[in-house]
């Protein structure tokens, strides 16, 4: 077979089309916004530096309807990778990425409130010789801070077609059309006088920059407002911790309510639903099976959207970046830098893309480092099961009148406790196998945006999705299988007892394991199912006090209360704090880190670390409050 | 007294005419010189925009004092001072007091 079989003839009939084009750009430029826009996906968009850490693909049809395939990649300075992120970009482009395409073409998405140091990066690009489209892009901010370029100069100078977008407002974006309809046109290849150096280029991109007449925009006002407030040298600090505290009241002052009210729903229709089904067995599996078990999760829905929402503003107002040099001391202290800190706060939502977000760390010793501590900070699997024994063993009463209440109070210490063991890791690490020299701290600080309405209502629908997706999947699963399992072995046609059915067994068979920490056969089965993922033991407690009839009528708080001491949930918190109960955690640290040694390592030292915290706390909360 | 003020900070910015980038106050600014950094690290902030002969400004300062935003053509990038120590500056202004 010769290479001519393959070719595709339909495309020989009507010219060639562009099949792959890369997009590419300094990062925060605008990249995955323009990509949204043009395919009609929801990848990831935040204002800060290093959002995008993998290729996304997405698809867009020509003017003859021809599929094209677009790659988001993740930001770039220059063409020399210095992060794994960076490698990601580079390796697309030059077409080294396994499974993916050698892009033929390629679209440069620059900030046109900073030509001058993004053409060089567009100089390098076009330069590597394929048909090239460039962007000039936040043509709005460009406009509103009285700035100018001209458009057409700079497309004369560069020798591909230029234009002034806004992809945010999808003004100009037509040129991206064009773009993939000139497929055809045959490109004609200008020189560019550069020389291969940084500085060569630079001299290059403001000599193309002048001739194009451009006028730099003002440094927007807004962001010096804001910064000298937020980046003060005094109330810095004080803001930030303001900051914090605020979410914690925000979620539980404003969550909790919320969460009570679908409580009470969901505890209305379960027995409605009871009350249509016929006695028996699928009434049984219905009721205590399915809706206990995903139900008692479920109500978590609330705070988990505040949470999201809370993480949103800042990710998209560009408080991320300042919050990241605030920390950057603390964090030399423990010897890695404020560019760590960044995936640490998303780490908050979840372990998991913070740990994908570490690519975006160029020390490969401190980016391991950063990958082993970010389970450690408060995920917002965890959040359920604090609110829930937090809400069941501690009545609320105020501590700073309305802004601080003591369940809020005890929430926070658990999300500092998280946060002191993350640093406490992290010194061990850095002082001994992970030890190296200070990495460079050079982070960039985006200007500050308004979080749009329409990109936190997406964001929140989405992870509002995803944890109905999961209480669908994942937990109910196990919510049957718990019930099926409560519900063997048969004992003359009848459901056994609790206390003689299956589950009970494997709880009894690991109870002295547990027994030190004070936890009963009940909480080791959590236990065991919360390996899956963390919120997973409250929907067995869910299920296990749904069947049993003496917690059969109480709510699970209650119930809980019945089943710990104020010792032993301490202790239970505690472990939580500590334990890498999550399997997508491990399957991303495998991922990342291209190995087992780092996810097993770091799972037995979490439980270690978890078992012998908790016997602590079990025993000296013990000996005060009984 | 003004005299004196204006003295003072004369002599001052003569003796320290080619210094660190580390040694501005918050506030000041300088014209950015050669950087005795490695060279990755020393392209890093070339390709943000930190070309030798542009003016830089201490824009800000985290609440320790390190690290500090620094301000060119508009672009804010934070560093700590192991990296600042070893950007030289040309301090503004002196020359025009008159030498
Ligand atoms: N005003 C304005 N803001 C924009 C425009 N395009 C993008 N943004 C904002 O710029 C920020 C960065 O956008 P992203 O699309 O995440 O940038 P990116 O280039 O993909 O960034 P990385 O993935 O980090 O490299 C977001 O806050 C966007 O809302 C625009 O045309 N105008
Ligand atoms: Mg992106």
């Amino acid at each position: 077979m010769t290479c001519h079989a393959v070719a595709r003839p339909r495309e020989e009939a009507l010219g060639t089309s562009y099949r792959t084009i890369a997009v590419v750009g300094p990062p925060n430029s605008g990249k995955t916004t323009l990509f949204n826009r043009l395919t009609r996906l929801r990848q990831k968009v935040g204002n800060f530096p290093g959002v995008t850490v993998e290729h996304h693909t997405g698809y867009v049809r020509d003017s003859e309807g021809h599929e094209v395939a677009l790659i988001d990649l993740p930001g770039v300075y220059s063409l020399t990778p210095k992060s794994e992120d960076e490698k990601v970009a580079v390796d697309v482009l030059t077409g080294q990425m396994p499974g993916t395409p050698h892009p033929d073409a390629v679209i440069v998405v620059l900030n046109s409130t900073n030509l001058h140091s993004h053409l060089v990066l567009a100089g390098r690009v076009i330069a590597l010789g394929l048909p090239t489209l460039v962007l000039l892009n936040m043509a709005d901010e460009l406009r509103k801070q009285g700035g100018h370029v001209d458009v057409l100069s700079l497309a004369r100078q560069l020798g591909t077609p230029v234009a002034l977008v806004s992809a945010t407002t999808g003004e100009g974006i037509v040129a991206v059309q064009n773009f993939l309809s000139s497929a055809t046109a045959s490109p004609e290849p200008l020189e560019l006088p550069v020389v291969g150096s940084t500085r060569g280029y630079r001299e290059w991109a403001v000599k193309v920059g002048t001739n194009a007449k451009y006028r730099r925009p003002a440094t927007p006002v807004w962001t010096q407002r804001l910064d000298s407030i937020f980046l003060h040298r005094t109330w810095g600090a004080i803001i930030f911790g303001v900051v914090v505290v605020g979410v914690f009241q925000t979620i539980f002052a404003i969550g909790q309510p919320l969460s009570n009210l679908l409580q009470h729903f969901l505890d209305v229709s379960g027995s409605q639903i009871g009350n249509h089904l016929p006695q028996g067995m699928f009434s049984s599996l219905i009721v205590n099976g399915v809706w206990k078990g995903t139900g008692s999760v479920l109500v978590f829905l609330p705070q988990i959207l505040l949470l999201f929402l809370v993480i949103g503003i800042l990710e998209d107002s560009g408080y991320l970046s300042r919050a990241a040099v605030i920390a950057d001391r603390t964090m030399s202290r423990v010897g890695l830098n404020g560019k760590s800190f960044i995936p640490l706060l998303s780490a908050y939502a979840c372990a998991v893309p913070a740990i994908m977000a570490t690519r975006t760390i160029e020390s490969k010793r401190d980016r391991i480092a950063t990958i082993l501590i970010a389970p450690f900070m408060t995920c917002s699997a965890r959040l359920p099961v604090y609110t829930m024994v937090i809400a069941a063993f501690l009545p609320n009463r105020p501590v700073l009148g309305v802004f601080l209440g003591t369940r809020a109070l005890a929430m926070l210490g658990l999300y500092v406790l998280g946060f002191l063991m993350a640093v406490f890791t992290a010194r061990l690490l850095k002082s001994s196998i992970l030890k190296s020299k200070d990495a460079p701290f050079i982070l960039e600080m985006p200007p500050y945006r308004w979080p749009t309405l329409v990109s936190l209502g997406l964001r929140l629908v989405d992870r509002g999705k995803a944890f109905l997706y999961r209480a669908g999947t994942v937990i109910m699963l196990v919510s049957l299988l718990l019930w099926a399992a409560t519900n063997f072995p048969m004992h003359r046609g009848q459901p056994p007892a609790v206390q003689d059915s299956v589950v009970a067994w494997v709880g009894h068979a690991i109870e002295p394991a547990i027994r030190p920490l004070g936890f009963d056969w009940k909480i080791g089965v959590g236990l065991l199912t919360s390996i899956a993922a963390r919120e997973v033991i409250i929907a067995t407690l869910g299920t296990l006090n749904g069947i049993d009839p003496q917690s059969h009528a109480v709510d699970l708080q209650a119930a809980l209360k019945h089943e710990l001491t104020p010792a032993g949930a301490v202790a239970l918190l505690v472990f939580f704090a500590f334990a890498m109960q999550c399997m997508s955690t491990v399957a991303v640290v495998r991922r990342e880190t291209n190995g087992w040694k780092w996810p097993v390592l770091q799972f037995g030292y979490m439980t270690v670390v978890a078992y012998v915290a908790a016997f602590a706390a079990y025993n000296i909360v013990g000996h005060f409050i009984h | 007294m003004i005299f004196n003020f204006i003295f003072g900070r004369r002599k001052k910015q003569r003796k320290h005419r080619a210094s660190a980038l580390a040694d501005l106050q918050l506030g000041e600014s300088a014209i950015l010189g050669d950087m005795e950094l490695a060279l990755p690290v020393a392209e890093h902030l070339m390709n943000l925009g930190f070309v030798p002969g542009l003016e830089v400004t201490v824009a800000r300062s985290s609440p320790g004092g390190d690290p500090r935003v620094y301000r060119v053509e508009g672009i804010e990038v934070a560093m700590r001072r192991d990296l600042s120590r070893h950007i030289h500056v040309e301090l503004l202004g002196a020359p025009a007091f008159g030498d």
